[in-house]
């Protein structure tokens, strides 16, 4: 894949207008990380996710919200009140010229404001609606509120996450809504397909429930097929059907590495490799050197075996840094990886080679900020962050004036009545 | 004139490489929206998702996975042997018949069997290639082998889940497993536009790795511009309190409650009875709260313990608070809106008796999902896909059969 810059991007034909909040702004970032023309439209003022940390030198700004950086890469921003009937009305001027409107309200606040999809596509037959919500648009949780605590408890996620003797324990740093985010994202491409096909618009429903539900893995499985419920292990992993438990995070040096001896002809040469590894540095496995590896099964093992395996293994570990372990198993096909902080990514030369961290200036803090670049690599199309999230109502002028064709006057009009600038009190 | 609603993909065909978690399950969409899909897997070196448990009555069989089963309906699987010489004539077929190619080996693997992209633009000019693996086809630790387990590791999540007292417990099993197939298909759906519009097609490369990275990026920019690296801390959260999981009535029961504004304070302490360590002093504004989060907890954790997870749950939500019942697989398989959303269902399977699928997460309004088919059994549709799709000619079909090609 080369790194020249390609003339048109994958999603360079669409407009998206992008009222939501922190459970949907992913989605719009994706769709402009891929070339789409997204704008921001925020209440005059600016959206109240950006009051979300963390924050630029830790100031406390709304200008300076990581958060909002992260999630709005690639946007333009305008703001617009769309609670009064004249914002409305602009904003369903906007909508003519859109092929998407992505959207995060309490299910039935847009209906109330006549920019539910049945309004929307009188305007726009071909427009796409697409809403994230905490539980969906329908159903008997629909009007349920929620949080990334709770998004995640009833997903069935959380139950499983932790150690063993304590409660359930969410990730610290909040992702549930990222993956209703990327759902919607992918939503609002499978209805672009189609309406490309057939000329109609559609809604697109999103749940934060929902999306991050299959994160949970084959805790289903485990129900379905045994009626077994899978417990949440901590640093370990456990076999339901047999109660065998084996260790996949362990200490190292100056931090954790992950890694457990992966069953079956697809974890042999890791295994081997290892054990050859742990073997050279003087400790005693040579009772699993000769271990027929491909028929390796942790159901097929007492747990004083496992322990007998695991004690080698935790001390040659315990003896090394994570970027000696690291280092080692890419090169000797070991799969092992470190529990990675934000430092050992940036410091990460497989991230460098492939070119993932992008520069964005930011002139008004005088700064240059790095980031994680768009999600993939495509060989025909350039995927790639272009521009650092919007101020508030940065875009106001060229989007109000320049495109929809308001004059210097009228804008100074809608400003005064609150609908483009809140009013200063 | 009403149109008959199409099926979204309808006549989109995918040559499916993929095995384990990511491909898969990005496929399915394909799928379950109306694509032909034609997995082609091997006997020989099955899908490791074949091979692991559980199995229905501990039963152990290549047919009869769940893990694999639930992540594979709606597709056709032909058996093909790839390292066998004869493979190729196969393969080409396929290659001429499909719109996209999707695979999830280590890369490199498609080189050896004349299958990278490079190969087979010269057979089909505007073919989509969709690549999955751990960081890239590209870089010095492309060919690091790993999976799910420690992806999730090296993609930050690992450290950053569990109590600030102790080493980490880590997010639950392969967690970028199911963070990478958002992108596979956000990626393959962009490029069929892209090629509906220009006539070229692309190669598709995605490192889950990468993908897992893009949901921690605020957390990644408090490291690039702050210096922080963020750490455990169990359930507490900077702008609400309460905010926990607490143990309710019964056994290993638990209801998470997260409470953000000053109303919604007022709402949880209507609804807990308001008793009267909820108007002390400690505990009077958000600012107190967080400051004394230990103490609420274990006070708000003493009414908790009184009752189900499902009253509070119920309780709390009518009073605007948000709650929600930490569920078990026994409650998620239940719950009444995942239901509502048809998230599992379950098929009649002939060596599972029946296999509970998952469907894929999103629902269209005007463009319902296909009807559901049961996943397929190794190798079930190789004549069919060979013959019908394919138009492969008896006689070679039949000579491939007797060659040990279809194995």
């Amino acid at each position: 894949m080369d790194s020249e810059q390609k003339s048109e991007r994958m999603l360079s034909p669409y407009r998206v207008l992008d009222l939501a909040d922190e459970k949907g702004l992913l989605c719009g970032k994706i769709l402009g990380d891929l070339g789409a023309d997204v704008i921001k439209v925020e209440k005059p003022g600016g959206d109240p996710t950006r009051n979300i940390g963390p924050f630029y030198k830790d100031i406390r700004d709304p200008e300076k919200s990581l958060y909002w950086f992260a999630f709005n890469t690639s946007k333009r921003g305008i703001t617009l009140n769309i609670k009064k009937p004249e914002g409305q009305g602009i904003f369903k001027k906007l909508v003519e010229k859109a092929d998407v409107v992505i959207e995060s309200f309490s299910p039935g606040y847009m209906d109330k404001l006549g920019l539910g999809y049945s309004g929307l596509s009188k305007m726009n037959p071909r427009i796409i609606l697409t809403s994230v919500s905490p539980f969906g648009q329908e159903g008997p949780y629909r009007d349920y509120k929620t949080s990334d605590l709770v998004s995640t408890a009833l997903s069935g996620v959380l139950y499983i996450t932790g150690d063993a003797d304590r409660p359930p324990v969410r990730i610290s740093f909040p992702v549930a809504y990222q993956f209703a985010g990327a759902e919607a994202a992918l939503g609002t491409l499978m209805a672009l397909y189609y309406r490309n096909i057939t000329g109609e618009g559609q809604q697109v429903d999103t749940s934060t429930q929902w999306s991050m539900n299959p994160a949970q893995y084959d805790v289903i499985g485990w129900w379905a097929a045994l009626k077994k419920i899978y417990k949440r292990q901590g640093p370990f992993l456990i076999r339901p059907n047999t109660g065998i438990i084996f260790r996949q995070h362990w200490p190292c040096k100056d931090g954790y590495v992950t890694f457990y001896y992966f069953g079956g002809p697809t974890g042999a040469a890791s295994n081997r490799a290892l054990v050859q590894w742990i073997g050279e540095e003087g400790f005693d496995v040579a009772f699993m050197k000769d271990r027929d590896w491909p028929k390796f099964d942790y159901a097929l093992i007492s747990q004083e075996e496992v322990n007998r395996m695991e004690k080698p293994t935790a001390e040659f570990f315990k003896s090394h840094t994570k970027k000696e372990l690291l280092a080692g198993a890419t090169k000797r096909g070991v799969m092992l990886y470190p529990a990675a902080t934000p430092k050992d990514m940036l410091e990460s030369e497989q991230l460098a080679f492939r070119k993932y961290w992008a520069k964005l200036e930011h002139p008004e803090l005088g700064a240059e900020i790095t980031y994680p670049d768009a999600c993939f690599k495509a060989s025909e199309t350039t995927c790639t962050i272009r521009r650092r999230a919007p101020l508030i109502g940065e875009h106001n002028e060229e989007i109000y004036q320049k495109e929809l064709g308001f004059s210097a006057k009228e804008l100074v009009a809608l400003k005064k009545r609150g609908i483009i600038y809140r009013i200063k009190k | 004139m009403i149109a008959q609603t199409k099926k979204l993909f309808e006549g989109v065909r995918i040559f499916d490489l993929t095995w384990t978690g990511v491909g898969p399950t990005a496929i399915k969409y394909f799928a379950e929206y109306g694509a032909q899909v034609v997995k082609v897997e091997s006997s020989l070196r099955p899908d490791p998702l074949r091979t692991l448990p559980p199995f229905v009555d501990n039963k152990v069989g290549l047919d009869r996975s769940q893990t694999y089963g639930r992540k594979n309906n709606n597709k056709l699987s032909l058996a093909l042997n790839l390292n066998h010489p004869r493979a190729k004539e196969v393969t080409r077929r396929l290659i001429e018949w499909a719109d996209v190619i999707a695979e999830a080996f280590a890369p490199g693997a498609m080189k050896r069997w004349g299958l990278n992209y490079e190969e087979v633009v010269k057979i089909k000019p505007d073919i989509i290639m969709m690549s999955t693996s751990m960081q890239g086809q590209t870089g010095p630790a492309s060919s690091h082998p790993g999976y799910g387990y420690p992806l999730t590791s090296l993609s930050g999540f690992t450290y950053i889940t569990g109590w600030p007292d102790r080493p980490p417990a880590g997010a639950f099993g392969p967690f970028t497993d199911f963070i990478a197939p958002l992108y596979c298909v956000v990626a393959v759906v962009s490029a069929l536009d892209y090629k509906r519009r220009t006539g070229k097609g692309q190669h598709l490369d995605i490192s889950q790795y990468e993908c897992g990275l893009q949901f921690l990026s605020p957390m990644i920019l408090d490291y690039t511009v702050n210096g922080r690296e963020f750490q455990r801390r169990g359930n507490r959260s900077d702008c609400a309190a309460p905010h926990g999981v607490y143990r309710c009535l019964g056994d290993d029961r638990w209801c998470a409650i997260a409470v953000f504004t000053e109303e919604e304070w007022h709402s949880f302490c209507k609804v807990i009875g308001n008793p009267k360590w909820c108007k002390e002093h400690r505990f009077a504004t958000l600012k107190d709260r967080l400051k004394n989060a230990g103490e609420l907890d274990k006070l708000v954790e003493t009414w908790t313990v009184e009752h189900t997870a499902e009253e509070i749950m119920a309780l709390m939500q009518a009073a605007g608070v948000a709650a929600g019942v930490v569920e078990n697989s026994e409650d998620f398989v239940n719950d009444p809106q995942l239901k509502h959303y048809g998230a599992f269902f379950t098929v009649p399977h002939p060596e599972m008796g029946t296999c509970t699928c998952q469907a894929s997460t999103v629902r269209l309004t005007k463009t319902p999902k296909v009807e559901p088919i049961r996943p397929p059994l190794l190798g079930e549709h190789t004549e069919l896909v060979c013959k019908k799709f394919l138009g492969m000619p008896e006689e070679q079909y039949v000579s491939l059969l007797l060659g040990n090609v279809f194995t």
